[in-house]
């Protein structure tokens, strides 16, 4: 099925770069405003989803070498860890930290191991929707 | 974090690191890395030797669900640590022999994950002082037995002994969790601590019976006491070394440890006495009865070792009854039993360790383990009957070997016991000297076969798979130590009851270790006035005149032809109940879908709407609903209609979209009801899921029209409608009764507690960040599950599984 | 509001229903999509609807938040719903493929039976 969308594929090119800035907002964002780790792997994924539909498989897995799979089992890995994690200070099972730094030119900002956490929650997500996606489009 | 909880979990994360390791044919053997855990726990635990000898005990504690009294607490004492050293020593030595035992092509690595998932499990069960803890630790020993004795799973019998040993002591294990809850409800706490010191206030209580009967059920179940012996000689199915770790030495012991540590708990009650003397002494016969009759050396190895267990436990039983009197010189005189339980439960580990992995060398050298088959092996293998000599004799308690001492000891408890004055035994105590008496002739029969019949007579080469020759000196290192050790524990055996079992002594009888000194003086000679060197002599002559006469006596056994009786009781209830509830199951399980939702619907209906009529709780005022804008008028309409018209939906094009615009419209709802991040995550899950249904609409035939019979779909309209009207009236109704306050407040302080401003986001990465983790993993599961459904044909299965 | 939503979700459970009871397995799967979304408008109506600001904590000092929990339990099964549609989907696409059919009385049951 090849269908010649030079103006979807155009369309696209720039859309995908306005998608992927807006999870990464997303994901920072979503502790103090709408967003979070859900949603910023949905975004994500929802912007390979659509590099996927408008170019053919065989391109876009050449330009993203990444197995996705592998992305999913790292992010539930990463989620379980932090919880594990907090057993090192001696604290209940994926008890969070966090702080207020004060850093020149940016003032102050928050560091805090949810953002591992919610690293952990975006990579499943997005590792599990495009294995989802792309398994079910590559059988023939 | 406490060191103790690390020793726990170190062989976990072993067990975890062993699939990474490993590669087949690899240089380094992927034993090497278990081995140098096992050995270094082991050094380490030693260091605990001089403190625990003083008298002190180690405690740490990590919070795990501190709400509910559910902590990661190790308490190592000094029951414990003869139980840590037991484990980490032997296993060390099991997995040093195991090296050279199984072939590079067996699968190592599963196997060494098995085993060190049983070592922390095993180190969790004596270390863990908190009940739940306890379980969980206690249940994944039996996980890892089962996937040890299966480990050669292409074998029927190896998958039937997994099974059966899996059914019987996690059945046991369940009664144990009852039991421990029993526990929890009569003293308030999980601590056995705290339920050794609160408990003799509440011995009254009419839940105390019932839980010590519960958990000597979890105990005898795990360390195959009569009449739950039976899954431990189907488990010699698993590889030697596995037998001679979880089956002889350790895993068995699991249940022993369980009443010695409650001890303190139970004992000085009568029923606690005669259950576990009773059924001990009872199995200490039975297991060697049987064991004389056992043609497979392993066999008969299995029904000794549930023998030993017995008379261990019976020890325990008799010294129990010291916890009766309270502190006074009487009761210091019957805890005598229990430390000669605890230095039997150590000499049984070195000897019949040593037996296994000699057994297991003939088997791996001839390829047979029959007795009929075997002979005249002692010029061949020298020192694997060297080995065998030193196992056996000690077992069947002969100087110069350490059986020696705790069998007399053992007889010596026994003949004291008749003097007791309480609980009736003045009257059929006097049996538990006898029994004890013939069972030990028993024993020494069994043990005479395992050396003479194996190791002497006529040298039989046409029966053996392969012409014996002395095996690798590696695979005799871990025998020569245990043998070694059965000698110098004989030599110096107060070394042992000094630094080890005195300190135990204490953990089993707290109130009378601080009055008093516990240790025993173990004697290698108590003079020609002792009446137990009169009955162990009487032993070794009446075992001879067995032995060499078999002819004479053999006949008792056709009087038991129920050998397998209980067997044949289990097989009968496996069958029964497949067969049964594979009945039951055809009934009602037609194999199509739309029944199965019509059982769930009607239930639905029946029950949810019953009950409503039934108790006329229904209520519903519209006064305090928000109001209504024509825009959401005009949402909510559209949303019905597109609902509605799914059903009428020519082609599936048509229903995806509809669909399409149901998500959207719910979508737009949550921005309404001020949830912006449902609206954002709603709208571009809708979107992704269109994406996957047409990608999967790609691959699947158009729908037909739905055919059917005008009643059927009556039906359907009928049941669907009235499932929409329960469910609606319920929610209504549900709206109006409010039984609870609401508890979203606490979350409104989300920037204190969590260092967020967003409430929603906070709940999910922080307050309920459980929610969240499992869910990943399920997602994580879902993906995988697509992928492998995809992926993986059916049709291309790997070894094809054996049923022989 | 409430109880005008509380019908849209039950008239979503009725199409679901409906939906689940058909003998093509696309339906199923399209029954088991609808039925999330009644469940995500009931919750969220448990809640109370529009009786309060949105659930952020800004600097301005507001009192009235709508109820965050039962939007934080929307979430979660918002994407777990989409993962449970994807495995019923592939399930289905396999049965076909395997099978033949995508007619749920012709899907009955194996030959070891």
């Amino acid at each position: 099925m090849k269908i010649n969308n030079v103006i979807l594929r155009t369309v696209t090119k720039l859309v995908v770069f306005i998608i992927l800035t807006l999870a990464v907002y997303l994901f920072f964002a979503g502790h103090n405003s709408p967003g979070g780790g859900f949603i910023a792997g949905l975004v994500l994924a929802s912007a390979f989803v659509l590099l996927f539909i408008v170019y053919d498989m065989e391109t876009i897995k050449n330009a993203i070498p990444l197995d996705f799979k592998k992305i999913a089992a790292l992010g539930a890995f990463l989620a379980v860890g932090t919880g594990f994690g907090a057993f090192l200070f001696d604290v209940p099972f994926l008890t969070q930290a966090f702080d207020y730094f004060q850093v020149p030119f940016f003032g102050e900002i928050e560091l805090t191991t949810v953002t591992i956490f919610e690293a952990g929650v975006t990579l499943a997500v997005v590792g599990v929707v495009v294995t989802i996606i792309l398994s079910i489009s590559e059988d023939v | 974090m406490g060191t103790l909880n690390f020793i726990v979990l170190i062989p976990f994360l072993t067990a975890l690191l062993i699939p990474l390791f490993y590669k087949k044919g690899s240089r380094l053997h992927i034993g090497l890395l278990p081995i140098l855990v096992a050995v270094s726990l082991f050094i380490y635990l030693l260091t605990y030797i001089p403190d625990i000898a003083n008298g002190k005990t180690f405690l740490h504690t990590i919070s795990w669900i501190p709400s509910y009294g559910i902590n990661f607490t190790t308490y190592l004492d000094g029951l414990s640590l003869i139980f840590a050293l037991l484990i980490t020593g032997i296993g060390t030595l099991v997995i040093l022999y195991s090296i050279y035992y199984l072939s590079e092509n067996e699968q190592l690595g599963h196997f060494y994950t098995y085993l060190m998932m049983f070592m922390g499990a095993m180190l969790g069960v004596v270390l863990s002082d908190n009940l739940m803890v306890l379980y969980v630790f206690w249940e994944l020993t039996s996980i890892s037995s089962f996937l040890l004795i299966a480990f050669w799973y292409q074998r029927k019998r190896s998958r039937e002994g997994a099974q059966k040993s899996m059914l019987i002591t996690m059945s046991g294990g369940f009664g144990m969790l009852v039991g421990f809850l029993m526990l929890y409800a009569i003293t308030g706490t999980m601590n056995v601590r705290e339920i050794i010191e609160i408990i003799p206030d509440l011995t009254g209580h009419v839940l105390f019976v019932p839980a010590m009967l519960l958990l000597l059920f979890g105990a005898f179940t795990k360390s195959a006491q009569f009449p739950f012996h039976i899954w431990l000689p189907d488990a010699m199915e698993a590889p030697t070394p596995v037998s001679a770790y979880l089956h002889s030495a350790t895993m068995v012991k699991a249940g022993i440890y369980l009443v010695a540590r409650f001890t303190p708990v139970f004992g000085g009650e009568g029923v606690w006495f005669w259950i576990v003397t009773g059924v001990g002494i009872f199995t200490l016969f039975w297991g060697s009865f049987q064991a004389v009759r056992q043609t497979d050396l392993k066999a008969l190895l299995a029904y000794s070792t549930v023998s030993q267990l017995g008379m261990i436990m019976s020890m325990f039983g008799m010294g129990s009854v010291a916890l009766n009197f309270g502190y006074s010189t009487e009761s210091v005189f019957y805890t005598q039993a229990t430390f000669a339980a605890l230095f039997h439960l150590i000499n049984h580990s070195t000897f019949k360790g040593a037996l296994f992995m000699a057994v297991g060398i003939v088997d791996h050298e001839v390829g047979t383990r029959d007795i009929r088959r075997l002979g005249g092996l002692a010029t061949f293998m020298p020192i694997t009957f060297t080995i065998s000599l030193i196992g056996s004799f000690s077992m069947a308690g002969l100087p110069p070997f350490n059986g020696f001492l705790s069998k007399e000891m053992f007889f010596q408890a026994a003949i004291d016991i008749t003097t007791l004055g309480v609980f009736h035994v003045d009257t059929l105590g006097n049996l538990i000297p006898i029994v004890a008496w013939i069972a030990s002739i028993f024993t020494f029969v069994y043990s005479m076969i395992i050396v003479f019949q194996t190791f002497l007579g006529p040298y039989k080469e046409e029966r053996l798979e392969r012409p014996a020759n002395e095996s690798p000196i590696g695979m005799l290192i871990s025998p020569l130590i245990l043998a070694g050790l059965v000698l110098i524990i004989f030599f110096f055996p107060n070394v042992l009851g000094n630094y080890i079992i005195r300190p135990a002594m204490a953990s089993v009888f707290p109130s009378l270790a601080t009055q008093v000194d516990l240790g025993v003086e173990i004697l290698r000679w108590h003079g020609f006035n002792s009446l137990a060197l009169w009955m162990t002599i009487g032993v070794v002559l009446i075992g001879i005149i067995l032995y060499k006469f078999p002819k004479i006596w053999r006949w008792i056994y056709v009087l038991f032809p129920g050998e397998w009786s209980f067997n044949s009781l289990y097989n009968f209830a496996i069958e029964q109940g497949e067969k049964s509830s594979r009945r039951f199951t055809n009934s009602y399980m037609t194999g199509d879908l739309r029944n199965y939702l019509m059982y769930i619907f009607s239930f639905f209906i029946l029950l949810i709407a019953g009950a409503f009529v039934l108790t006329g709780s229904y209520n519903f005022t519209i006064s305090d609903n928000a109001m209504i804008s024509t825009f959401e008028w005009i949402i909510v309409m559209s949303l019905m209609i597109a609902a509605i018209s799914i059903l009428f939906a020519k082609s599936r094009l048509t229903a995806i979209l509809l669909n399409s615009v149901l998500g959207y419209g719910v979508a737009l709802l949550f921005v309404i009801f001020r949830a912006p991040d449902l609206a954002l995550t709603q709208t571009v899950v809708e979107t992704v899921t269109t994406v996957l249904f047409l990608v999967a609409y790609y691959f699947l035939p158009e729908w037909q029209k739905e055919q059917g019979t005008r009643k059927a779909n009556l039906t359907k309209l009928v049941v669907s409608i009235a499932v929409g009207a329960t469910f609606t009236v319920v929610a209504l109704a549900a709206q109006n009764n409010r039984l609870f306050e609401r508890i979203s407040t606490y979350f409104e302080d989300s920037y204190e507690l969590a260092g967020g401003r967003n409430i929603v986001n906070t709940i999910l990465s922080d307050f309920r960040g459980f929610d969240t983790m499992l869910e990943v993993v399920v997602l994580l599961i879902a993906g995988l599950g697509v992928y492998s459904i995809i992926k993986l044909k059916a049709g291309k299965r790997g070894k094809k599984i054996e049923n022989q | 509001m409430e109880t005008l939503i509380t019908i849209l979700s039950g008239v979503l459970v009725t199409v679901g229903t409906y939906l689940l009871l058909s003998k093509s397995i696309l339906r199923v799967v399209l029954g088991t999509a609808i039925f999330s979304h009644a469940a995500h408008l009931l919750i969220i109506t448990m809640g109370g609807l529009k009786t309060g600001n949105v659930p952020i904590l800004g600097d301005e000092d507001v009192s009235a938040f709508v109820d965050p929990l039962p939007q934080a339990l929307i979430l979660t099964s918002i994407v777990i719903s989409f993962a449970v549609t994807a495995v019923i989907l592939t399930i289905s696409y396999r049965a076909y493929q395997t099978l033949g059919t995508d007619n749920l009385e012709e899907l009955r049951g194996s030959k070891y039976d």
